[in-house]
């Protein structure tokens, strides 16, 4: 069970996508959304959506996987469409029961369908071809200006990075805890949720304070190693935009135009 | 009380396209009152091995018998069979988390039932057993030394009374007067309580000094399955699988090479004094 867990949904292939500047995609995805809401006709809907097909083409990802990505949202999706169907005012086409659907009705529910499917769609592509460390990278590097107002971008960047790392390892070792104790007889599985809440007892605690020590050995480590903060410290891979990113710019370039002339 | 595999198969990542074979065609058969070592590489399924010993994991075809029974029966209760076979994992003191001590060795006994008056004693019997004095019976078990708390970790182990003693690389991390200790400790154990004792182990010495009975794992496979003596005759196949023979052992074969009347088989310090001795007071 903890051993199919996987973080993240980084599909690893090479494209261009993916080889774009993790900034580029991040301020993209910002530029695809805000453009989602501020498209108001079916005409601006079909340039975001072309816009996705495209990248996901470019992206070399399955476009099943990319519906799958849908799932979690479907739900909801369907129940707003429904909410918004049947509860629009307006001018009435058809009656059922104590329900009544109107024109405005269904031009809300599939607006709002498609927007809120294409905004969806639209960002995790950007985890599926991002990273999380080059994300993190990508997103240090633009919200820098902080810095400024005295926010500690590095700290939170580093943060973000050594948690991601250390997911795997404590994975790993929550596993071994829970055999351990399983070995002296603990049961995980059955019993009310409060039986099961009191049993996850020996699990948190050697976790925690396995947790603790590994974060004290990382930080004597790291200092071992002069690390001082974010001051004056270079990277291994620093961000260096490229020729796909220029075509990456111009073609939201493209998208922030569509969002202007078209209505 | 025995212990029977039978064609024991698992597969790492069944049905992905990482599939790999961890235990081919196993079959074992663990009698009352012996001590055990397992050796192999690492990777070579030893971990996985004692791990089915104790059902924490379930083997993907072939089926193990504890005193005759099917242990993957639906009627089986594996909460039985991990008390009659005690697993100790590596840095087994990473499991402690109770508020005290005697709190933490009563954790296993009491999950498996044992009535309060029956675990207490229980209980400080174990830690008795492994040398952890009164004064610490009521202390966090955080506050010890890296040592106590492992004996506290095999003491919660002990006090479930297991017939077989699994331990995994118990000597992990200690120092040689803490290794010699603890080895000892086991050895005790096993003779006064005539339970068995499987070691799994890196060290060649501390089998070729403790083991009765050495199996050797390469690649899923048991290789060998005999006396220690009988088995580290094998310099070159152990080799070939990365493993080596006891130092005392590899000395003695090269004298006897070089054309010294010693019994190159020793397996000890002490045998090999007393095979040169002998050689050198006779000739």
């Amino acid at each position: 069970m903890l051993r199919d867990m996987t973080i993240g949904q980084y599909y690893p292939v090479e494209s261009p996508i993916h080889r774009l500047d993790p900034r580029t995609k991040f301020l993209g995805t910002i530029i695809y959304v805000v453009s989602l809401f501020l498209f108001k006709t079916f005409w601006g809907f079909l340039l975001a959506g072309g816009f996705l097909v495209m990248v996901t083409i470019l992206a070399h990802i399955p476009p099943k996987y990319v519906l799958k990505g849908m799932r979690p949202m479907l739900f909801l999706l369907l129940f707003m469409m429904i909410f918004n169907l049947l509860l629009t005012p307006g001018e009435v086409i058809g009656e059922w029961w104590i329900f009544s659907v109107t024109k405005e009705g269904i031009y809300a529910a599939l607006f709002m369908g498609l927007r809120l499917a294409l905004l969806v769609l639209g960002s995790s592509l950007m985890t599926y071809t991002t990273t999380p460390n080059k994300l993190t990278s990508g997103m240090e590097s633009v919200f820098g200006f902080l810095k400024v107002f005295k926010v500690p971008v590095h700290e939170m960047a580093m943060m973000i990075s050594i948690a991601l790392r250390f997911i795997p390892i404590l994975l790993e070792e929550t596993n071994k805890i829970m055999k351990a104790q399983q070995a002296r007889g603990a049961d995980f599985e059955s019993g009310g949720p409060i039986k099961r809440a009191k049993a996850l007892i020996p699990i948190l605690v050697p976790l925690f304070v396995s947790s603790f020590r590994r974060a004290g050995e990382l930080a004597e480590a790291m200092e071992a190693r002069c690390y001082h903060g974010g001051e004056g410290r270079t990277k291994m891979k620093p961000l260096k935009y490229h020729k796909g990113d220029l075509v990456a710019y111009l073609m939201l370039a493209g998208l922030v135009a569509g969002c202007i002339f078209i209505p | 009380m025995s212990l029977i595999l039978d064609k024991i198969n698992y597969y790492y990542g069944k049905g992905t396209a990482f599939e790999s074979a961890a235990l081919k065609n196993i079959s074992l058969s663990i009698p009352d009152g012996e001590f055990i070592g397992i050796i192999g590489h690492t990777g070579s399924g030893k971990s996985t091995l004692i791990q089915h010993m104790n059902g924490l994991i379930k083997a993907d075809s072939g089926s193990i018998y504890y005193n005759g029974k099917d242990i993957y029966d639906k009627d089986f209760k594996m909460t039985d069979l991990r008390r009659k076979v005690g697993l100790v994992f590596q840095y087994p003191e990473h499991q402690l988390f109770e508020a005290t001590v005697i709190k933490d060795v009563l954790f296993g006994p009491t999950n498996m039932g044992m009535d309060k008056l029956k675990a207490e004693l229980a209980a400080y019997g174990a830690l008795k057993a492994v040398g952890i004095g009164d004064d610490l019976i009521d202390a966090s078990p955080f506050e010890l030394s890296g040592g106590q708390k492992r004996r506290v970790a095999i003491a919660g182990v002990l006090a479930m009374s297991p017939e077989i003693l699994v331990l995994d690389e118990p000597t992990a991390g200690l120092d040689p007067a803490g290794r010699t200790e603890l080895l000892n400790l086991l050895k005790e154990i096993h003779e006064t309580k005539g339970i068995t004792v499987i070691l799994v182990s890196h060290s060649m010495e501390d089998v070729a000094e403790y083991a009765e009975r050495l199996i050797v794992i390469d690649e899923g496979e048991i290789k060998y399955d005999d006396e220690p003596r009988k088995v580290f005759a094998h310099a070159d196949e152990l080799r070939k699988m990365g493993l080596e023979i006891p130092q005392c052992t590899e000395l003695m074969g090269k004298l006897a090479d070089a054309g010294l009347n010693v019994d190159r088989n020793c397996l000890t310090i002490d045998e090999a004094v007393n095979s040169i001795l002998k050689a050198a007071l006779s000739s």
